[in-house]
């Protein structure tokens, strides 16, 4: 995996990430398109998620909550927009509350990922657009144990090739 | 890692501010550069005083700061709002990395 470019637009709370990964591009799209497989890395070890609902289609509802080291389970949602196999998927993702529907807390983010051929490798492209500062803030707090500090110190720990499992 | 507190009050008057497209307008002609509030009036299909509320309740939230300059109200971004923004982002892109590396080793596994 290499982190080609990745650039922030303050004004419109938007992140791009551009990774190349030297699979194929149907290869890639599997860990988006099989629920089993985007749990194994949509949260760190320690904030494992787990979809309950995955309506891989456009239009399509996901239910999914994330366990923390506490046994806390924050509820989150997506709603497929856009799936064009094995190119381009379109979500939306907020937050549930514990009936795990839609609250309306603190609005929608929206993750547009593009998938492209490279020389023998996938290009993927994830554009990520908030919509307010607090969204941002509240949705880090799913996934981070005791903060940055922690998540960062693992991923220092898995580029230093002692990623734990 | 700096933790940014804020009340009930605070986030109620965060979204209220920004519950209006206009008022979402002005903050990003604002971060674009500063201006004052007349430019702003220019840009929009209302009066000088409507937009001046509008500017005031941005102002409320912390999301802009409205400042006096000679005969104009000059309008610029809240710096401490723009470092937030700037700070968030760069966490998302530490929990992409983190994403992209789980990812890679998943297609490099059996």
């Amino acid at each position: 995996m290499t982190v080609v470019s990745s650039n922030k637009d303050l004004e419109n709370l938007t992140l791009t990430f551009v990774t190349e990964f030297d699979a194929t591009v149907e290869r890639v799209w599997q860990v988006w398109e099989d629920p089993r497989q985007l749990e194994r890395w949509w949260g760190p070890p320690t904030y494992p998620a787990t979809f309950e609902r995955y309506e891989f289609v456009p239009g399509g509802s996901c239910r999914y909550y994330m366990t923390g080291p506490d046994g806390e389970t924050p509820r989150g949602w997506w709603t497929i927009t856009d799936v064009q196999a094995p190119h381009r998927l379109e979500f939306q993702d907020g937050f549930a509350g514990e009936d795990g529907e839609p609250s309306g807390f603190l609005g929608t983010s929206t993750c547009v990922v593009t998938l492209e051929e490279t020389g023998g490798g996938t290009r993927m492209t994830l554009v990520s657009t908030f919509e307010s500062l607090d969204q941002m803030e509240e949705m880090l707090k799913m996934g981070m144990e005791e903060g940055m500090g922690q998540a960062l110190g693992q991923i220092d720990g898995i580029l230093a090739g002692q990623g734990v499992r | 890692m700096v933790v940014y507190e804020l009340s009930d009050a605070d986030v109620d008057r965060i979204f209220q501010a920004l519950a209006d497209a206009t008022r979402r307008d002005i903050i990003k002609q604002a971060m674009l550069r500063e201006q004052s509030v007349s430019e702003l009036a220019r840009r929009y299909a209302m009066s000088f005083a409507a937009v001046q509320k509008h500017v005031a309740v941005l102002e409320r939230a912390s999301l802009v700061i409205k400042e006096r300059r000679g005969r104009e109200q000059v309008v610029h971004p809240n710096p401490e709002a723009l470092r937030r923004a700037a700070r968030l982002l760069d966490a998302y892109e530490d929990v992409w990395r983190g994403r992209a590396d789980r990812i890679g080793e998943i297609l490099s596994g059996p």
